[in-house]
């Protein structure tokens, strides 16, 4: 139990996917200007990681034994696929859902953040709970980091930033800052 | 292909047109593995060769390939190649492949490779799409440069791993540590907007470069 809850805080906060881990910051810095859009994205990745971390699961159990060499292939094609799917289900069982995630759904193939999951859950040998806690973790982590660089930059926004720092070297500038403040987690768990 | 217009496809990818400090695609390489000169060299050499050669597959099969299933395709030849290039490293160099770790595995999903093949090498005959693969590679090593000679001074007072500062110099630790990365990569965006800015305005005349104006 207490491994569990070390491995949920760890992928949350004290290795933050995307402060600490660089992970996923495309769309960190391509869909962070209103917190709305933010929140929207971190629940889709939450929901797309946690799919994705069961399937690895059972991927790494019943077929990459045998051909060890077709893990980043097979990786790769599991979350494309699993991402149509989740599309597909989603649009059929709940459209008002759907509408909600929008152009953000398909847009998760390409996070680096849902591969580095299946990367590491392998490469640590997680089982299929630890797997569950760790995606949700991450994942609730990502939403963290999107929602509050979302609400800075709605703030920066209204404020008088010099011509030549806006866009992504403000974004870069104040991620430093964030991250910065995540490194404080580091001795919550003296673990690691 | 003449001169002029192959060495254009050749030359636009390492500066004007950088993938990285100018289109901002496959940021998160370059800020996770810049924190020494070492994993910026096996980074981008790893990067190059995918970038290489899944470019050039994708350039070979561009008339048979159907359009649905095009993206597909390109992302299969990218794993193939990152899978070749994961187990050179392994083989060859282990100690720089543990300290890459998931990111050998991750250039999978690098947007920079992606980019080349849909915007370039499915439109254009394979040599064009050979030199442009190489020019965007090499923007991309540049660009990992930039970051990795900046942290690797800083952070830990050494350059390739030999000591430049003598035993009286703290390093600024902070630099190789995650917000380092995120402050590197801000101010040299900062600078670089700067630059263009400047030079804007000294040539009211003519008009900036579009690609780095795009940066700022």
């Amino acid at each position: 139990m207490g491994d569990l809850v070390w491995i949920f805080f760890s992928a949350m906060v004290v290795n933050n996917f995307t402060l600490m881990l660089f992970l996923g910051l495309c769309a960190f810095i391509g869909v962070s200007q209103r917190v709305e859009t933010a929140l929207r994205l971190g629940l889709a990745d939450i929901f797309v990681l946690t799919m994705t971390s069961v399937c690895v699961w059972a991927l790494n159990k019943f077929v990459l034994t045998h051909a060890p060499y077709l893990r980043i292939i097979a990786f790769i094609v599991v979350i494309a696929s699993l991402v149509q799917i989740v599309e597909m289900v989603i649009k059929k069982t709940s459209p008002a859902l759907f509408r909600a995630l929008g152009i953000y759904l398909p847009l998760i193939t390409t996070n680096c953040a849902v591969l580095a999951l299946a990367v590491f859950q392998t490469s640590r040998g997680y089982g299929l709970v630890e797997g569950l806690v760790f995606a949700l973790g991450g994942g609730l982590g990502l939403m963290l980091a999107l929602v509050l660089m979302a609400s800075i930059r709605e703030a920066t926004d209204l404020s008088d930033v010099p011509s030549i720092a806006r866009g992504t070297a403000l974004v870069m500038l104040i991620s430093s800052g964030l991250s910065l403040a995540f490194m404080g987690f580091a001795g919550l768990m003296s673990g690691e | 292909m003449t001169a002029v217009s192959a060495r254009e496809d050749l030359l636009k990818g390492i500066w004007r047109d950088n993938p990285t400090l100018v289109q901002t695609l496959g940021m998160c390489p370059t800020l996770a593995v810049t924190n020494s000169v070492a994993n910026c060299l096996a980074m981008g050499g790893a990067t190059l060769f995918v970038l290489v050669g899944s470019c050039v597959i994708a350039s070979l099969v561009r008339k048979r390939l159907p359009g649905e299933v095009r993206i597909t395709a390109f992302v299969l030849i990218i794993a193939t190649f990152v899978t070749i290039a994961d187990m050179a490293l392994e083989a060859l160099v282990p100690t720089v492949h543990k300290a890459l770790g998931a990111f050998v595995a991750l250039i999978v999903v690098n947007c920079i490779i992606l980019a080349r093949q849909e915007a370039f090498a499915s439109k254009n005959p394979v040599g064009r799409a050979f030199l442009d693969a190489v020019g965007m590679g090499l923007g991309f090593v540049v660009a990992l440069l930039m970051m990795g000679v900046v942290r690797e001074v800083l952070g830990y007072g050494t350059l390739l791993g030999v000591p430049l500062f003598g035993p009286r110099f703290e390093p600024w630790v902070i630099f190789a540590l995650p917000p380092g990365g995120f402050l590197t990569l801000g101010l040299w965006l900062l600078g670089l907007a700067w630059w263009a800015d400047r030079r804007t305005r000294r040539t009211k005349a003519t008009v900036a470069p579009a690609g780095v104006r795009r940066a700022a």
